[in-house]
């Protein structure tokens, strides 16, 4: 019991793995046997997080102060550079490691209708949960980017082999757009390398909290014109991840051609990742450039929110119309989080928690018309309501909280953002709240065009939706609902520490 | 005229200071031998002996340890770098006599010869590797090039092999040309061809302004340039690798360029440190160079060695990067990578040699196509080393580069560090492009049937692997022998 409290955070990265590894040695042919170890793997980390929730701190931030972090293991890892095995939480990483570990068990779910090669993929599953958990765990940079880096390759081969048509193509850009990202990222970090110093022991150090200290700059990080390039560097690799405008274009791509549970991922967690960083790293390390940001930043936010709700409303494809919802919704976080007010920031952060629930359920749930219809095309359908009720209710249900109606986590998150940011910058603020009304436009106009108006004699006889899909549906439809009344309990888990994000931004004159 | 004294314990030392070499060349030569007393069906007994002699060889070098041994009046030296680059070297000849198991009995090289042609040329390498004298380094050098030669040709009956080696041997001649003719001019101006001695003689202002002295460096870079195939001078690697038998390919990638770069890391380190404030940017511009025109040309490949021989030539820029910044971190990166890439490449060599069923035809890369499912160990292994050759973690290949590009940042060359990682990103595109076909590609015909690895050769798959994650995963032991190896040269 000792050794799981004192390792928490690394038996929930490294458990799925392990099963990653059993799955290996499983003989051919026995595909239950490995979906039943890849579902246990995903699913023991649960029992983890949920330890994690009921003993977690809720009063102390975090974010610059080492000895605020919780669940921390601090382990020398490549002495000769200082490399260090630091994991540990805050109030912004805690909500996001609960959604990885219940995005990525109801993903191995979501999975069981794979048939090609389930073991490799199994295997790469996990291997992706493993990256992605690490990458919010990390304190470490260097630690923090193998982890980044770990999380590229097995979704390359989860899109590339699991694929759609044209899936070589979606692979192969997902993995140079990220990779050029990721690039940019290691040239910032050996930078804060050689021109920081650890207060303690005089050398080089690689401990992002460390890097927070404006006091162990020195070298380079002094210049003002040096520091913007290297937050630009940074704010480029996280803002390909988000995606931000003009860098979503993999997006689109990437989901149209992904297997369902792996786009579940990719909206779900990964894109979360680019905000992330922004927050943990970006943010804290270089305030002085961020309020020099600020502003294209909003800019930014509000051209994802609007550009990206326009292009949902034009396409054809359900799949793709989700997509560039997502490119929408992100928006909304890095407008929410340029306001730098306590509001706008919570928001943002409780935008990404929102999203990512959201966001999953809409991906499921293409997929499951997808399986059954073999096409996603928005006008090749109509009238499905009458053959498939209970499909119809998740959609709508799903949809509507898409849209940020009232009563679902997604409006709660959107207002705190409207609200955050409304005193600080007027004009975008107003213009993106136009995006509101794009987003609910072409929602509501593809439920019409799929689910309503006469029957599609094709499908007359379309299947209803299973059990295990509404397995993976119900949860999310639940937290969604519960949140979207009473969001405390996510709230809570963060606020202290965004904060003092905040705080931290705007103390540096 | 007085009979030469001869000072009995300076011999020992002396002696003492190339065991290794010692035990390669006499294997070589046992083999030799061996080859006209056995029988034709016993032949592969001549790979088993070849391996045990690099053994022994390795296990002396474990037991003179990295402690400083001068041997023949300052001519040679056993100390921690040449300890680093003896088990590089060994490891890529041993990699490559692992091989060769399974390689020699389909295309045929299961000669006497072919073992101790390579065995002469890893002595070469060590020499070379170990050479404290321009001249000693010379000889190395034309002692590991001509059994080379004579190994890219080794397959009389292609014209590619032929081609190969003719080129290599036409470029190469010329190559050991400059490199003496650099000694030449060296030696007219300081009178000396001691390594050690010609760095105390760079304070001089006057021998550094010297136009002869300067020409001569250049001319000794050149020579180099030409072994480690930098950009301009490459033009030989891609049709050499492509034509050499695949084994010899392998080995030559791995050990060739060791060996080379060991002399080099010396001449720079040791000798030339006062002149880094020219030299740098000539190496600067090199490395620029070789990175970029190699990996541009890797793109466009469709024959698997081609590729290969084009990303080897992108990888000596990128070991280049750790040496334009001349400090131990640099010489350290150099080091780690060399190693590093001593395995990588030549598993993925070796993957390749099993799915391409014969030389020439075997190594398009549609060849690859349907590998991966079909035959799931070699899949993952050309996998891996091919992600390590990208550099991406948690391999050896991204901790080998992410110290190379931190030297050059470390020393203010940004821009180098940032060439180099762009570089690096564009690679990506054509390893993943081989993996693709594996993975991805449904062959227009049947999927390719490799040929059955012998277990040596399944062995020698295995070690690379376990090298290329170990290394990713916890470098620190090596990371600080080579460390040790660098500091070692500077005293």
């Amino acid at each position: 019991m000792d050794f799981i409290n004192s390792h928490i955070l690394s038996l929930m990265t490294f458990l799925p793995l392990a099963g990653a590894a059993v799955i290996l040695t499983v003989p051919g042919g026995r595909d239950n046997l490995v979906k039943t170890i890849a579902a246990v793997a995903a699913f023991l980390p649960i029992p983890l997080a949920v330890q994690l929730w009921f003993t977690y701190d809720r009063t102390v931030a975090g974010v610059n102060v080492a000895s605020q972090f919780q669940f921390v293991e601090h382990y020398s890892w490549i002495p000769s550079i200082n490399v260090e095995y630091f994991l540990g939480a805050d109030g912004i990483s805690m909500p996001m490691i609960m959604l990885t570990t219940i995005i990525s068990f109801l993903a191995v779910i979501g999975s069981w209708n794979i048939d090609k090669q389930i073991k490799g993929y199994m295997a790469l599953l996990l291997l992706l949960e493993t990256g992605m958990m690490g990458v919010f765990c990390a304190l470490d940079f260097f630690l923090f980017y193998v982890f980044w880096e770990v999380m590229l390759l097995p979704m390359y081969f989860l899109i590339g082999i699991w694929g759609g048509p044209r899936r070589e193509y979606a692979a192969i850009k997902f993995f140079l757009y990220t990779l050029l990202g990721s690039i940019l990222m290691l040239i910032v970090m050996l930078a804060l390398y050689f021109n920081t110093t650890d207060p303690e022991t005089g050398g080089h150090t690689f401990n992002m909290l460390h890097y927070m200290q404006q006091s162990t700059h020195n070298g380079w990080l002094q210049g003002f014109d040096v520091r913007i390039l290297l937050f630009l560097g940074l704010f480029i690799g996280f803002a390909i991840k988000v995606p931000l405008f003009p860098f979503h274009t993999w997006l689109p791509d990437a989901h149209v051609e992904a297997p369902t549970a792996i786009s579940v991922i990719l909206a779900g967690i990964l894109l979360k990742m680019g905000t992330y960083g922004l927050m943990r790293i970006s943010f804290p390390m270089f305030p002085d450039v961020t309020k020099w940001f600020v502003i294209p930043m909003a800019i930014l936010g509000a051209i994802n929110i609007v550009y990206g709700a326009l292009c949902a409303m034009a396409q054809s494809d359900l799949k793709k119309m989700v997509a560039y919802s997502s490119v929408s919704h992100m928006g909304f976080c890095l407008l929410g989080m340029a306001a730098l007010t306590p509001a706008g920031m919570v928001g943002a952060a409780f935008q990404m928690f929102s999203h990512g629930m959201i966001t999953a359920m809409l991906f499921f749930l293409v997929g499951v018309v997808y399986d059954r219809a073999h096409h996603r095309d928005i006008d090749g359908f109509g009238g499905l309501a009458a053959v498939v009720p209970v499909y119809t209710f998740f959609i709508t249900v799903a949809f509507f909280a898409s849209l940020g109606l009232p009563g679902f986590s997604g409006f709660i998150a959107e207002a705190m953002i409207f609200i955050g940011s409304f005193g600080v910058f007027r004009t975008i603020v107003m213009i993106s709240a136009s995006g509101i009304i794009i987003v609910a436009a072409f929602h509501l106009w593809a439920l019409q065009r799929v689910f309503l108006g006469p029957l599609n004699p094709k499908y007359a006889q379309l299947e209803e939706i299973n059990a295990r899909e509404i397995f993976c549906l119900a949860p999310l439809a639940v937290m969604t609902l519960i949140l979207g009344v009473y969001p405390m309990p996510v709230l809570n888990l963060m606020n202290a520490s965004l904060i003092r994000l905040v705080d931290v931004v705007k103390m540096v004159i | 005229m007085a009979p030469i004294s001869i000072d009995a314990a300076a011999l020992l030392t002396s002696v003492q200071s190339i065991v290794p070499e010692i035990i390669v060349v006499a294997t070589a030569i046992f083999v030799l031998l061996l080859d006209l007393a056995i029988s034709e069906e016993k032949k592969h007994l001549l790979c088993g002996m070849g391996l045990l002699g690099i053994g022994v060889a390795l296990f002396s070098v474990y037991a003179l340890g990295q402690g400083r041994i001068e041997g023949f009046s300052g001519m040679i030296v056993h100390d921690g770098m040449g300890a680093f680059f003896d088990v590089v070297i060994l490891s890529a000849c041993a990699l490559t006599f692992l091989m060769a198991t399974g390689y020699s009995e389909w295309e045929g090289t299961h000669k006497g010869e072919f073992y101790s042609l390579i065995l002469l040329s890893t002595s070469g390498m060590m020499f070379m590797a170990k050479g404290t004298d321009l001249m000693t380094v010379f000889l190395g050098l034309e002692t590991l090039s001509i059994p080379i030669y004579v190994l890219v040709g080794f397959h009389r009956n292609r014209m590619s092999s032929l081609e190969g080696a003719l080129k290599y041997f036409l470029l190469g001649a010329f190559a050991s040309g400059f490199l003496l003719y650099g000694i030449a001019l060296i030696y007219a101006v300081t009178g000396t061809t001691k390594i050690p001695v010609l760095a105390t003689m760079l304070y001089d202002p006057r021998i550094l302004a010297s136009p002869l002295f300067l020409a001569g460096t250049g001319l000794l870079l050149v020579g180099f340039a030409f072994k480690v195939s930098l950009v301009p001078f490459h033009m030989w690697t891609p049709d050499a690798y492509e034509g050499a038998p695949t084994v010899v390919t392998a080995f030559m990638s791995a050990a060739v360029k060791a060996a080379a770069f060991a002399a080099l890391i010396r001449v720079l380190l040791v000798a030339l440190p006062g002149m880094q404030p020219v030299l740098w940017k000539v190496l600067w511009g090199l490395a620029v160079l070789t990175m970029t025109v190699g990996n541009l040309s890797a793109l466009v490949q469709n024959n698997v060695k081609r590729l290969l021989a084009y990303s080897s030539i992108a990888h000596a820029g990128y070991i280049l990067v750790g040496l334009v910044s001349g400090d131990v971190l640099g010489g350290q990166a150099s080091l780690f990578y060399l190693l590093v890439y001593a395995f990588m490449n030549m598993g993925a060599f070796g993957v390749v040699m099993l799915i391409a069923q014969k030389e020439d035809e075997g190594y398009d890369i549609a060849n690859l196509a349907g590998i991966g499912f079909k035959y799931p160990a070699l899949g993952a292994l050309l996998t891996l080393f091919l992600i390590s050759l990208g550099g991406i973690p948690p391999t050896a290949g991204f901790v080998g580069k992410f110290y190379l590009f931190s030297a050059a940042v470390k020393n203010g060359y940004i821009w180098l560090a940032v060439i180099g990682v762009l570089n690096s990103a564009a690679s990506i595109y054509y390893y993943l492009r081989m993996v693709v076909y594996m993975y991805m590609v449904t062959p227009d015909v049947e999927v390719a049937v490799p040929r059955p690895p012998r277990i040596l050769f399944s062995m020698a798959l295995c070690a690379s692997a376990v090298v290329v994650v170990v290394l990713g995963i916890i470098p620190r032991s090596v990371l600080e022998i080579a460390e040790r190896s660098v500091l070692s040269l500077l005293m």
